[in-house]
């Protein structure tokens, strides 16, 4: 077995290990924070799924949004157990992005208009789900009903944060597991040769259609799978946090900034960006509300500009360079 | 059903509210034309405008017209620092970068607005008589708003008609090295494009906010319906983000009224999605 | 007027121009002529400042222009009617001419250049409201060298004015050329078609593979060899 194989197997084991640590007493927020970053680098590695190939999502939100509102609407209106409801909720999402995806792909709307048409459809299902308040609680937001803090493997609800630890470090892995195989398979090529140029790529005999939509649903399908996991692990769903605009933008910020084309990027990303924003919250609770967008902001910025392949990009970057001078010869991998 | 006179009144609300958004529409086709760059932020700088003139007025006491006429200058202002230090670095930049680069400032914008002002919303109180034409009520101010979107535009269009500066706009969008050819420096037109952009931006703010209340996230409506005004139209065809501008305003207009506001915005969206299928390179698609 | 002083110039890592000298002198009318790919029209873009020369000296009446601008050539005099016109197509005629006109000195005297463009060129006066992207050959070619006229030039380099252009076409371009020329100004004309050029001007040069190889009076070129050395560069 290779050397980084081993070390990632080492790193799993690892992992999976923590939980049996005794943390002390802010052990409960400690889990939470993990959750949290495990779940949200799972989103992130979905997106960068598109984003790598030049799909630049703005309206990741409206993927991540479907999938959690209607896992928690079919629990709470039809009594379907989460375990099939996300199943559902996947398929309508995957239904959904290839309805969008469809004339993108077929017409070559690339770049610029494809940035659009995400942004306007992130927008849309916020609204959506604003104006049916009747059902969606609006932008109070929707709970899942529940029976309190005990534990229903039947609802996922869980008493000990711990077993969600499990779930999301689960779902952290398979969504690297799928980027990884995604990476090594004829997809990866092809979707660069589209990236660089479709019309010699349709030439060649890529379905280029074909593969962007194929792309399009599984990184919706993740999203979805993702943002059905946050819904039930808050056992709450709210339009803003996770739908709409400011939710797809702090996904990509997090990818951009840790490197949308490595592996672990969006994992170095999400873990930087949400450990930001609970030390700006500790250090100025509520009197700045805001502070931890605008440094996103601002950095995002930055980052485009100055450092395009994101931190743990460039260090990759940088450390396979090295690794290639002796012989002279940089591996092929980008 | 709904009263027949409602309707009309909606068609007249959506002509009136297709002259605004047409401004926007414009304004962002112009520098996308130009530059090619789209910027995502564009209607936030508009929030920005719409905060300027706000404050002016409610803690300077100025007079409304003049704080318009600021509201304008800080627009061009606001688009020659996007195109100095956002826009200038990233010009070669593959799209996602470009993309990326205006989106993050999408989210500045958001956040730093929240972080000085709060979400509260604001407004500018006007006190101009509603008309009552034929049995409908017509806000006057929001006559006015039409009749000056109308006028700016026209202004937008003379300028690129009729003065030189204005037509070598419109030639470094054909060809950059020609029209260096001729003595023009490119990197100042597109400066100029900016700030000309930014200023409609401005024009536009003065005009919302006498109308609308302003907060951090009013963006969030505007941003993406000024967006599916533009792909409609055709990135970068002025003509056919004039026209689909008007277009939009009467569907959210009109669907409004039968259903209701947010659900107006949803079928202007399930609308577009449909044309996309069906005209995908916008309505009145430029000829290559 | 024009001197050209060990000019290298080239794109990326290829040099195109290896080392080039040439004269023009005030009123005269030269060519330089050459196979394909010899590196004629990376000479205009070096005069022009379209590209910056990697070594050498571009002095224009005196000045030294290499490695500025564009928009700062043209300033000096130098107009260039570039290699496949590069008209604006969205753009009418009268606007072309117009944007011909940008600089600030040009602009004073923008009536009187449009008459003595419009005189040169009546077909142009016919429909000054047309896109110039929906004229023929012929008309874009008068149209480009009319936008070059409006900058009031003291020389005008012509790249690869033929090209494109049916044989009838040719023939009056290099009438319309020749009369230019008779209206005062100095020209510097860069052709593939070396048999009609030579009868146009006063002197000319042959380029191959990026140097300057003969120089010459036309008349004494006129001769076989010289034409099929330009032809196929041997």
């Amino acid at each position: 077995m290779s050397g980084a194989r081993l070390l990632g197997l080492a790193g799993v084991v690892a992992l999976a290990l923590v939980p049996l640590l005794p943390l002390g007493p802010a052990q409960e927020y400690i889990w939470h924070v993990i959750i949290q970053i495990f779940l949200w680098s799972f989103v992130g590695n979905a997106w960068s799924l598109m984003g790598r190939f030049g799909l630049v999502s703005l309206g990741h939100g409206a993927f991540l949004g479907v999938g959690a509102y209607a896992t928690v609407l079919l629990w709470n209106f039809y009594g379907m157990t989460p375990w099939a409801g996300a199943g559902l909720a996947i398929l309508i999402t995957v239904a959904f992005a290839l309805v969008v995806a469809y004339p993108c792909s077929r017409f070559q709307v690339v770049g610029h208009y494809f940035g659009l048409v995400t942004l306007a459809v992130g927008e849309v299902i916020r609204l959506l789900i604003v104006a049916e308040r009747d059902w969606t609680g609006g932008s109070l937001g929707v709970t899942l009903t529940t029976g309190g803090t005990a534990s229903d493997w039947w609802t996922l609800q869980f008493a000990d944060k711990r077993v969600f630890y499990y779930v999301g470090l689960a779902a952290w892995l398979f969504g690297l597991w799928v980027w990884w195989r995604v990476d090594r398979s004829m997809a990866r090529s092809a979707m660069e040769a589209i990236g660089e140029d479709e019309t010699a790529a349709a030439s060649v005999g890529i379905r280029v259609a074909r593969f962007k939509m194929a792309i399009t649903a599984l990184s919706a399908a993740l999203t979805a799978l993702g943002g059905a996991l946050l819904a039930l692990y808050l056992a709450y769903a709210n339009p803003d946090t996770l739908a709409g605009i400011g939710v797809s933008l702090r996904i990509v910020f997090a990818v951009v900034l840790g490197g949308m084309y490595a592996l672990l990027g969006p994992f170095v990303g999400t873990a930087l960006t949400i450990a930001l924003s609970e030390y700006l919250r500790i250090y100025f609770g509520i009197k700045l509300i805001g502070i931890a967008e605008t440094i996103y902001g601002l950095l995002l910025i930055v980052f485009i500009i100055f450092l395009p392949a994101g931190i743990y990009g460039s260090i990759a970057q940088a450390a396979r360079r090295r690794l290639a001078r002796p012989s002279g010869r940089l591996p092929l991998r980008a | 059903m709904v009263d027949p006179i409602f309707l009309l009144e909606a068609v007249v609300n959506g002509i009136l509210l297709g002259g605004v958004l047409a401004l926007l529409a414009l304004g962002l086709n112009l520098i996308f034309g130009v530059i090619d760059i789209v910027w995502i932020a564009y209607v936030d700088l508009v929030t920005l405008c719409m905060y300027g003139v706000y404050f002016l007025v409610s803690l300077y006491g100025w007079p409304l017209w003049l704080a318009g006429l600021a509201g304008v200058g800080i627009g061009a202002l606001l688009g020659v620092l996007v195109h100095l230090l956002i826009i200038t670095p990233i010009l070669s930049s593959p799209p996602i970068n470009q993309l990326l680069a205006t989106g993050g400032l999408l989210f500045f914008i958001q956040s730093v607005a929240t972080l000085l002002w709060s979400t509260d919303h604001r407004s500018v109180r006007v006190s101009l008589p509603t008309l009552e034409v034929g049995g409908i009520f017509i806000s006057f101010t929001r006559l006015l708003a039409f009749g000056l979107a109308i006028l700016a535009m026209v202004a937008l269009y003379l300028f690129l008609t009729r003065t030189y500066t204005g037509t070598a706009i419109r030639a470094v969008s054909q060809d950059r090295e020609a029209i260096a050819l001729m003595g023009a420096r490119p990197q100042r037109l597109y400066l100029v494009t900016s700030a000309v952009g930014g200023a409609m931006a401005g024009v536009a703010g003065a005009l919302l906010i006498i109308q609308y209340a302003v907060h951090p996230y009013f963006g969030g409506a505007f941003g993406p319906l000024t967006f599916m005004i533009c792909v409609l139209g055709g990135l970068g065809n002025m003509v056919g983000a004039f026209a689909a501008a008007f277009i939009m305003a009467q569907v959210i207009s009109v669907g409004g009224v039968l259903v209701s506001t947010e659900m107006g915005y949803v079928i202007a969206f399930v609308i577009f999605i449909v044309l996309m299928f069906v005209r995908p390179g916008g309505i009145f698609a430029r000829r290559a | 007027m024009l001197e050209l002083h060990a000019v290298t110039a080239g794109y990326g890592a290829f040099t195109a121009l290896w080392d080039v000298s040439l004269r023009v002198a005030q009123g005269e009318a030269v060519a330089v002529v050459g196979p394909n790919g010899a590196g004629k029209t990376t000479l205009l873009r070096a005069i022009s400042g379209l590209i910056a020369p990697r070594a050498g000296r571009i002095a224009f009446e005196g000045a030294e222009l290499a490695g500025r601008p564009a928009y700062e050539i043209v300033a000096h005099g130098i107009a260039h009617v570039p290699e496949g016109r590069r008209l604006f197509p969205q753009l009418t005629v009268a606007e072309n001419l117009k944007m011909g006109a940008f600089l600030p000195s040009a602009r004073a005297h923008f009536r009187e250049s449009l008459e003595r463009v419009y005189a040169l060129f009546p077909v142009l006066a016919e429909r000054p409201t047309q896109r110039a992207g929906s004229l023929s050959g012929g008309e874009q070619q008068m149209l480009a060298v009319g936008r070059a006229l409006m900058s009031r030039p003291k020389l005008i380099l012509f790249d690869e004015p033929s090209m494109g252009l049916a044989p009838v076409m040719v023939l009056r371009l290099f009438d319309l050329i020749r009369r230019v020329r008779e209206e005062g100004y100095t020209i510097l004309v860069v052709e593939q078609n070396v048999r009609q050029v030579l009868k146009l001007v006063d002197r000319a040069y042959l380029l191959e593979v990026g140097r300057i190889k003969i120089e010459g009076r036309a008349a004494e070129l006129a001769e076989q060899d010289f034409v099929r050395q330009a032809y196929v560069g041997l």
